[in-house]
C-alpha cells in the first residue's frame, strides 16, 4: 500500500510538470508559428506609444529572446524557489511559488489566483454536492423503477439536461429568477460574499449559480448510475445476497449501489478536479470573480502569465483528484494495489 | 453427378458439411449484427425521431445558401428599417414575420432565422470533423496500446492521463485565444474552423482511446483471434480484417455520442468570444450576444433552442444506437 502511495505521487508530480512542459511549450510555440516574433509579443506589453527601441528592450527584459527551454526552465525555478522580476523601473522578489507577474496590471499571478480560489471552491462544491445527491437518487430511484412513470420523467429531463448548454440554462434562469425580480436570487451582474463574511449572504449569492450547474451534472450522474445500477442488480452477487435473506433495502443500498458507486467515482473525481481549476461557462454566465473567469480575462487581455498559471493550478486540481480517486479505489478495492 | 443420399435433403443433415466445406454457409449464417441493430433500432421510435432530426439539421446546414435565398435575407445583412431608433430593439418588440419567421435582431435588425440555419453550418462542420479527428486518432492510438501491450501501451496509456490532466475548457480557449487572424497560411473562417476543429479533436480523443484499448484488449484473448493467429496470421492482419471489423460497433456508438459534446463545445467556445468570429453567424456567438438583450427573449430563444435540440436529437439517435448495438443486450 505504501508503495503503491508513493508510486502514485511521484507520477502526480511528473504529470504535473509534463503538463506544464506542454502548456509551456504550446503557448511559446503556437504564436511563433502563426507568425509573431519576439518583438510582436513584446509590443502588446508596452502600450501602443511605445517606440521600437522600448519594444526591443522590453522583449528582452521579458527574455522573449531566449529559447524555448531557457525560458521555461526559468519558469519553473520561479514555482519552486520564487523568482527576481525585472518589471521595468525595478527588481521585485516573488516568494514561491511564483507564477511571474501579470504583463499587463505588473502584480504577481499567484496571489490573484489565491484571492479568486475561494469563489470557485465554493461555486464548485456546493454545486457536488446538490448534483451527487439529487443524481445518485434520482438514478437509484428510476432503477428500482424501471418502466414506471417516475423512471421515463425523470430520464427524460436528465436527457434534456445533458442536452442544454449550461450558457442557455444559466440565462434562462437569470432572466427568470433575477433580472428585475422584487425577489431576486442572485444580484445581477454577480456577487460573491466570503462565506466567514457572511454565510447567508454567501449562500444566497450562489443559489442560482449552484442550482444551474448543479442540473446540468445532475443529469448527468442520474443516468450513469441509472444505467450502473441496472447492470449491478443483475450480478449474482445480487442474487445471493437476496438468497442470504437480507432485506431489500442492505440488497439495493449496501451490495448493489456500492458496486454502482464506483465508476461513478471516478467520474466525480474528474469532474470535480475539472470544476476545480476554474468552472468557466458558469463564472462567466454568472460573472462570478473566480479562478474560470480570470481565465477568461487574462486570455482576451493576451495575458501569458496568467493564462499559464491559470491552466497550472487547473492541471494540480486535476491531477490531485484524480490522484485521491485513485487511493480511495486502493483503500475500497484490495486488486487495485496489486496491479 | 452421383446419386444423393437419402438423408440429404434434410437440412439437419446438411449444416456440418456446409459448415465445413464453407460453401452452403450463407443459407444458415444467422443474421449479421448490423441486421440485428437494425431491426432494433427500426422499432425504437426515440431513437429513429432523433436520427430524422439529425439527417433534417444535416440537410438543412448542407442547402443553408439555398434555403436563405428563398427566404431572401442574408444573414449579414442589417434590417435598420425595423429596428426602433429610441430603444434599439425591434419596432414590434420581435420583428417576426412572414419574412422574418424567427425575428431580427436588436441594434442591426439581421434576421435570426438565416443566422440560425447558417449557424448549423459552423456547428455540425466542426463537430463532425473534430469528431473524426478524435477517433481517428484514438482509435489507432487505443488499438496500438490494446493489442501490443508492453511498453507500447504504458506510453500510450500515460499520454492519455496526461491529455485528461489538461484543463480543457481553459486550454482551448487560450489556444484559440492567442492565434491571430491571419496564421497557417489560412485566414478568415477557414482558419477559425480548422483551429476549432483541431482543438476540439486532438483534445478529445484519450475518450475514444481508452474505450478501443479497453475493447482491443478484450478481442485479443478470443478464439477467433487465437485462430487467425494460428494459421499464421500477422499483426496488421490481424488489426485490419479480424479486430477492426468487431469495433465498428463501439467507435460508431461513440463517434455519435461524441458529436453532441463537440457542438456544445464549440458553442462554449463561440459564447465566450474564441469560436468562429462575427460576423459569421454562430449559435453560441448569437446567444452571447442575447445575453445584454435580455429583455428581447426571443433573441436568446431561437439559438438556444437550436443548440439544444441539435445536442438532444444526435443524443437520442446515439442513445438508440448503443442500446441497439450493445452486445450485452444480444
Amino acid at each position: 500500500m505504501v508503495t503503491y502511495i508513493i508510486r502514485r505521487l511521484i507520477w502526480a508530480v511528473v504529470m504535473i510538470a509534463i503538463v506544464s512542459m506542454i502548456t509551456f511549450a504550446i503557448f511559446f510555440l503556437v504564436p511563433r508559428l502563426a507568425g509573431a516574433t519576439s518583438e510582436s509579443l513584446a509590443a502588446r506589453y508596452v502600450g501602443r506609444t511605445a517606440s521600437a527601441q522600448q519594444v526591443t528592450v522590453a522583449a528582452e527584459r521579458l527574455g522573449f529572446n531566449d529559447p524555448l527551454i531557457v525560458q521555461y526552465g526559468r519558469f519553473a525555478k520561479g514555482i519552486v524557489t520564487g523568482a527576481d522580476y525585472d518589471y521595468g523601473p525595478g527588481v521585485e522578489r516573488c516568494p514561491a511559488p511564483c507564477f511571474g507577474y501579470s504583463f499587463l496590471t505588473r502584480l504577481p499571478v499567484w496571489p490573484d489566483l489565491l484571492n479568486r480560489l475561494p469563489v470557485t471552491l465554493s461555486l464548485a462544491l456546493g454545486a457536488a454536492v446538490i448534483w451527487l445527491i439529487a443524481g445518485v437518487a434520482t438514478g437509484v430511484l428510476s432503477a428500482l423503477r424501471r418502466g414506471s412513470f417516475f423512471d421515463r420523467a425523470a430520464m427524460g429531463i436528465a436527457l434534456a439536461g445533458v442536452s442544454l448548454p449550461i450558457f442557455f440554462t444559466g440565462i434562462v434562469s437569470l432572466v427568470v429568477f433575477s433580472y428585475g425580480r422584487p425577489l431576486a436570487l442572485t444580484a445581477p451582474g454577480g456577487s460573491f460574499t466570503p462565506f466567514f463574511v457572511n454565510p447567508a449572504q454567501w449562500a444566497y449569492s450562489l443559489i442560482l449559480p449552484w442550482i444551474t450547474l448543479a442540473f446540468l451534472y445532475a443529469a448527468g450522474y442520474a443516468r450513469l448510475t441509472r444505467s450502473g445500477m441496472l447492470e449491478t442488480m443483475n450480478e449474482d452477487y445480487i442474487r445471493t445476497a437476496r438468497a442470504k435473506g437480507l432485506t431489500e433495502r442492505v440488497v439495493v443500498f449496501k451490495h448493489g449501489l456500492r458496486g454502482a458507486l464506483t465508476p461513478i467515482l471516478t467520474i466525480f473525481g474528474l469532474d470535480l478536479g475539472l470544476l476545480m481549476g476554474g468552472a468557466v461557462l458558469t463564472e462567466s454566465t454568472f460573472s462570478l470573480p473566480g479562478i474560470g473567469k480570470y481565465a477568461i480575462d487574462a486570455i482576451t487581455n493576451q495575458d501569458l502569465p496568467k493564462v499559464m498559471g491559470v491552466t497550472l493550478v487547473a492541471a494540480f486540481f486535476v491531477v490531485v483528484a484524480n490522484l485521491v480517486v485513485d487511493l480511495l479505489y486502493a483503500v475500497v478495492d484490495p486488486r487495485v494495489r496489486l496491479s | 453427378m452421383t446419386a444423393p443420399l437419402d438423408v440429404s435433403g434434410s437440412e439437419l443433415e446438411a449444416a456440418p458439411d456446409a459448415v465445413l466445406d464453407g460453401t452452403r454457409a450463407k443459407a444458415i449464417e444467422g443474421r449479421s449484427l448490423g441486421q440485428i441493430a437494425w431491426m432494433r433500432l427500426k422499432r425504437d421510435k426515440v431513437a429513429l425521431t432523433g436520427a430524422g432530426v439529425v439527417v433534417f439539421l444535416i440537410l438543412v446546414a448542407v442547402f443553408a445558401p439555398l434555403i436563405v435565398g428563398l427566404i431572401g435575407h442574408e444573414p449579414t445583412k442589417f434590417n435598420q428599417d425595423l429596428i426602433s431608433s429610441e430603444t434599439m430593439a425591434p419596432v414590434d418588440g420581435t420583428g417576426i414575420s412572414w419574412t422574418h419567421p424567427f425575428g431580427v435582431e436588436p441594434v442591426n435588425g439581421r434576421d435570426i432565422f438565416s443566422r440560425i440555419i447558417y449557424g448549423a453550418r459552423i456547428s455540425l462542420l466542426i463537430a463532425f470533423l473534430a469528431t473524426l479527428l478524435s477517433v481517428v486518432i484514438g482509435t489507432m492510438l487505443g488499438v496500438m496500446a490494446g493489442y501490443f501491450g508492453g511498453w507500447v501501451d504504458s506510453v500510450i496509456s500515460k499520454a492519455m492521463d496526461v491529455f485528461l490532466a489538461f484543463p480543457l475548457l481553459v486550454f482551448a480557449i487560450a489556444l484559440a485565444g492567442i492565434v491571430p487572424d491571419t496564421a497557417f497560411g489560412l485566414s478568415g473562417d477557414a482558419l477559425r474552423v480548422s483551429l476549432l476543429v483541431f482543438i476540439i479533436g486532438f483534445f478529445n480523443w484519450p475518450y475514444i482511446g481508452r474505450i478501443m484499448r479497453g475493447q482491443t484488449l478484450s478481442l485479443r484473448e478470443r478464439e477467433f483471434v487465437d485462430a487467425a493467429r494460428s494459421l499464421g496470421a500477422r499483426g496488421p492482419y490481424i488489426i485490419f480484417r479480424e479486430m477492426l471489423p468487431n469495433l465498428v460497433a463501439p467507435i460508431l456508438v461513440y463517434a455519435t455520442l461524441l458529436i453532441p459534446t463537440n457542438i456544445l463545445f464549440e458553442a462554449a467556445l463561440s459564447f465566450l468570444g474564441v469560436g468562429v468570429r462575427p460576423p459569421t453567424p454562430t449559435w453560441g456567438g448569437m446567444l452571447s450576444d442575447a445575453v445584454r438583450f435580455y429583455t428581447i427573449p426571443h433573441f436568446m430563444f431561437f439559438p438556444g433552442m437550436a443548440i439544444f435540440i441539435t445536442v438532444l436529437a444526435f443524443n437520442l439517435f446515439g442513445d438508440g444506437l448503443r442500446d441497439a448495438l450493445d452486445p450485452r443486450a444480444r
